[in-house]
C-alpha cells in the first residue's frame, strides 16, 4: 500500500516538471549569499613589454630557481625537498655561467654562537657540493656561515627555527641588470 | 694578629676542602667563608673618606660608595647603613670607638682619607679595624696615589685588598670585562664590542657596528682581545690592541675562522678553521704566526679553551652524534668526552684555579650554565633560563658571568652568578649584551 502511495506522489511530481516545461515560470534569479567583491588591485603601471623579472636577473633567480633551502634541526643532509630546489637553482646557474654565487649556512636559535657557526658552514659546504655535482663549476662558488646571527623568522616556534635553518645563495656578480 | 692568620689559613682550608665554614676554629672573630658566605654575609662598615676641602670630601664619598657596592654585590658581606653610623672621623689616624661600631653590629671596619695635593695628583690611605677584637688588621692599609680620573680604580683596587684579606682568596674587583653591545631588531641586529668596568661602569665601544662581531676573549697576559668579526665579509679571528685600538686579522686562511681563545701565557690563540664544511681546532703562534692542527676528525671541533697550566685544552666535538665537551692534551692527542649529563654541551671554558670547566648545557628546549671537573665528575648546573650561553670566569674563578635571554621574547643581558649558584645578577649595561669576557686583574 505504502508503495502505491509513493508512485502516486512521484507522478504527480512528474505532472509538476510537465507543466513547467510547457507553462515556464517567471525567472527568479537564485539567491546567492553576499559576497564582497575581491579587492581591486591598484590601476597596474603601464604595462611593460616583458611580464616577470628581467630573465638572468638576481630578481629572475629568486623567484624562479629559489634562494633558499631548509634542514632538520642539527642536520644538514638534504632533503628531496631541498635537492629539487637546488636543482632548480643548478640549471639557472648553467643557462647565466657568468654568474658567481656566495652560499651561506644559518641555525636556529636551538644552538649556541659558535657550535652555530660549524653547523652553518657544513650547511653551506653541502650545497655547495651538491650544486657542484651537478655541473655548477666550483670556482664560482664561495661558502660562508652566519651560525644564528642572520634569523629572517622571528618568531620563537617550530614553524619560526625550521624557517631560520636553511642555506641561502646570493648572486654576487654576473646577474644581467634587471 | 694571630687570630687573623688562623681565620685566613682555616678560610683557605674550608676552600681545598670544601668545607663550610662551621669547620673553623671558633676563636675566629671575623669569617668570611667563601663557600657559604651568602647565607650570613659579613656585615662592615665603610663611612666616606675622609676629606679635607670640598673635591677631597666628593672624592671621599664616591670612593666610599664605590667600595661599599664591590663588598655587597660579591654578597659575602653586607654593609651596615652608612645612616647608623655614630662615630665620625677627623683623620684616618682617629682610633675608633670600638663600641659604637660594635652596637651597630659591624664586625668589620674600614677608615679612608683622600686628599687632592697641590699638584692635582690624589693620594688615598685606608686602614680596616676587626671591631669585636678591638684592633686593627694590619698589613692592608695602602696608599694609593693617582690622577683623580682613576679613583674608580682605586676604589675596586682597595675593595680587591679588603677582599682578599678577609677571605683569603684573590679579588676581582679591579678588572673589565670586554662584551658585544646588541642594538635593533633581530633579523637586522647591530652589534659593537664594547668594554666596561666589571662593575658597569665606564662603558666604552671599541668597534663602530658596520661589521657584525662576536665571541671577544681577553690575553691573560696583555690590554689585548681576540674577537669573530664579519669585516671581510666571511668570519674570520681577529686581534684588538686596547692600547692603540688597532685591529688585525689572525692571518690568512683557507675557510671560515672562528671561536678563538688564547693559551694562558698569551703567546698563542687556538680557533676553528672550517675547511669544506669541517671545523678543526687548530693554534697559531702570535710570534712566529706558526699553525699547528691539533685536531683531525669529519665531526665538528670547535670552542677551545685552555687549562691554566697550558698541558690541556677542553674542546666541542659532535664525535659522539651530539655536542658534547672533550678534553684532549695541548699537542690534540688522547681526547676524551668528559660530558655524560642529558643535553648538548657547548661553549666550554676552563677556570683560571683550574679545578673546574663551565659550559653552557641545552635540555628539554632550555639552557643553562653549569661546571664540571676536568675529569667529567661532580657537574653543576648553575642557572636555566629560556638561552643561558657563554659563561666566563671572574679571575678568581669564584664568579660566573653569561648572557641569558629569559624567555622568547626577551633580549640578551649579562648575568652574574657564584660558583655556589648563588647570587645571581644582571649586569647593567647600556643596551643588550651578550659574549661577555672577563679580564685578569687589571696590571
Amino acid at each position: 500500500m505504502r508503495n502505491v502511495a509513493q508512485i502516486a506522489t512521484a507522478f504527480a511530481a512528474l505532472a509538476a516538471v510537465a507543466a513547467c516545461a510547457t507553462k515556464p515560470a517567471p525567472v527568479v534569479a537564485p539567491q546567492a549569499p553576499v559576497v564582497a567583491p575581491p579587492p581591486r588591485a591598484p590601476a597596474p603601471p603601464p604595462a611593460p613589454i616583458r611580464q616577470g623579472p628581467t630573465p638572468g636577473s638576481i630578481e629572475d633567480f629568486q623567484r624562479n630557481a629559489g634562494d633558499r633551502v631548509y634542514f632538520d634541526y642539527d642536520q644538514y643532509d638534504l632533503s628531496s625537498e631541498s635537492r629539487a630546489g637546488l636543482d632548480k637553482q643548478a640549471a639557472w646557474l648553467q643557462r647565466y655561467p657568468s654568474a658567481r654565487i656566495l652560499i651561506a649556512g644559518n641555525a636556529d636559535e636551538r644552538g649556541t654562537r659558535e657550535y652555530n657557526l660549524a653547523l652553518g658552514a657544513r650547511r653551506s659546504a653541502a650545497v655547495r657540493s651538491y650544486l657542484v655535482a651537478q655541473g655548477v663549476s666550483a670556482g664560482r662558488i664561495t661558502t660562508t656561515s652566519y651560525g644564528k646571527e642572520r634569523p629572517i623568522d622571528t618568531r620563537a616556534s617550530e614553524d619560526g627555527w625550521a624557517r631560520n635553518r636553511n642555506a641561502h645563495t646570493e648572486i654576487t656578480s654576473g646577474a644581467v641588470v634587471g | 694578629m694571630r687570630n687573623l692568620i688562623t681565620r685566613v689559613l682555616a678560610a683557605a682550608a674550608g676552600l681545598l676542602l670544601g668545607l663550610p665554614w662551621a669547620s673553623a676554629p671558633a676563636r675566629a672573630a671575623i669569617e668570611v667563608d667563601i663557600v657559604q658566605g651568602h647565607l650570613n654575609p659579613l656585615p662592615f662598615a665603610a663611612p666616606d673618606f675622609i676629606g679635607t676641602d670640598g673635591p677631597s670630601q666628593q672624592l671621599g664619598r664616591d670612593l666610599a660608595r664605590v667600595i661599599r657596592a664591590d663588598l655587597e654585590r660579591s654578597a659575602l658581606f653586607r654593609p651596615v647603613d652608612p645612616a647608623a653610623y655614630i662615630q665620625q672621623f677627623g683623620s684616618v689616624n682617629d682610633t675608633p670607638r670600638f663600641a659604637d661600631w660594635q652596637v651597630l653590629n659591624a664586625q668589620a671596619l674600614v677608615v679612608g682619607q683622600a686628599n687632592i695635593q697641590a699638584d692635582g695628583r690624589m693620594r688615598v690611605e685606608f686602614r680596616l679595624y676587626d671591631v669585636s677584637a678591638g684592633q686593627e688588621i694590619e698589613g692592608v692599609g695602602q696608599q694609593f696615589a693617582a690622577t683623580p680620573d682613576n679613583w674608580r680604580r682605586i676604589a675596586h683596587k682597595i675593595s680587591d685588598a679588603l677582599y682578599e684579606r678577609l677571605t683569603g682568596e684573590k679579588g676581582y674587583f679591579d678588572t673589565r670585562i670586554v662584551f658585544v653591545d646588541e642594538r635593533g631588531s633581530k633579523t637586522n641586529r647591530v652589534k659593537r664590542l664594547a668594554i666596561m668596568d666589571q662593575d658597569g661602569a665606564n662603558t666604552n665601544f671599541l668597534t663602530g657596528g658596520d661589521a657584525l662581531v662576536l665571541t671577544p676573549r681577553f690575553s691573560p697576559t696583555a690590554q689585548q682581545i681576540t674577537y669573530l668579526s664579519f669585516a671581510f665579509g666571511m668570519p674570520r679571528v681577529f686581534l684588538f690592541s686596547i692600547d692603540t685600538n688597532r685591529q688585525e686579522v689572525l692571518g690568512e686562511f683557507p675557510g671560515l675562522t672562528f671561536a678563538p681563545r688564547f693559551s694562558p701565557d698569551g703567546g698563542s690563540v687556538v680557533f676553528t678553521l672550517e675547511v669544506n664544511g669541517n671545523s678543526e681546532i687548530y693554534r697559531m703562534d702570535l710570534r712566529t704566526r706558526e699553525r699547528q692542527r691539533l685536531t683531525n676528525h669529519p665531526a665538528i671541533d670547535t670552542s677551545p679553551s685552555f687549562s691554566p697550566d697550558g698541558s690541556q685544552i677542553v674542546f666541542t666535538s659532535d664525535r659522539g652524534g651530539s655536542p658534547q665537551l672533550y678534553v684532549m692534551e695541548a699537542s690534540g692527542a688522547n681526547p676524551k668526552r668528559i660530558s655524560f649529563g642529558q643535553g648538548r654541551y657547548t661553549t666550554p671554558v676552563w677556570s683560571p684555579r683550574g679545578d673546574l670547566i663551565a659550559f653552557t648545557r641545552q635540555a628539554s628546549g632550555r639552557f643553562g650554565v653549569g661546571v664540571v671537573r676536568p675529569d667529567g665528575s661532580g657537574e653543576r648546573i648553575l642557572s636555566d633560563a629560556y638561552l643561558d650561553e657563554g659563561p666566563t670566569w671572574s679571575p678568581n674563578g669564584r664568579v660566573i658571568m653569561f648572557f641569558r635571554q629569559f624567555t622568547v621574547s626577551d633580549e640578551p643581558n649579562l648575568w652574574s652568578v657564584d660558583l655556589t649558584g648563588q647570587n645571581l645578577r644582571k649586569i647593567s649595561t647600556p643596551g643588550d649584551a651578550s659574549d661577555p669576557a672577563w679580564s685578569p686583574i687589571l696590571p
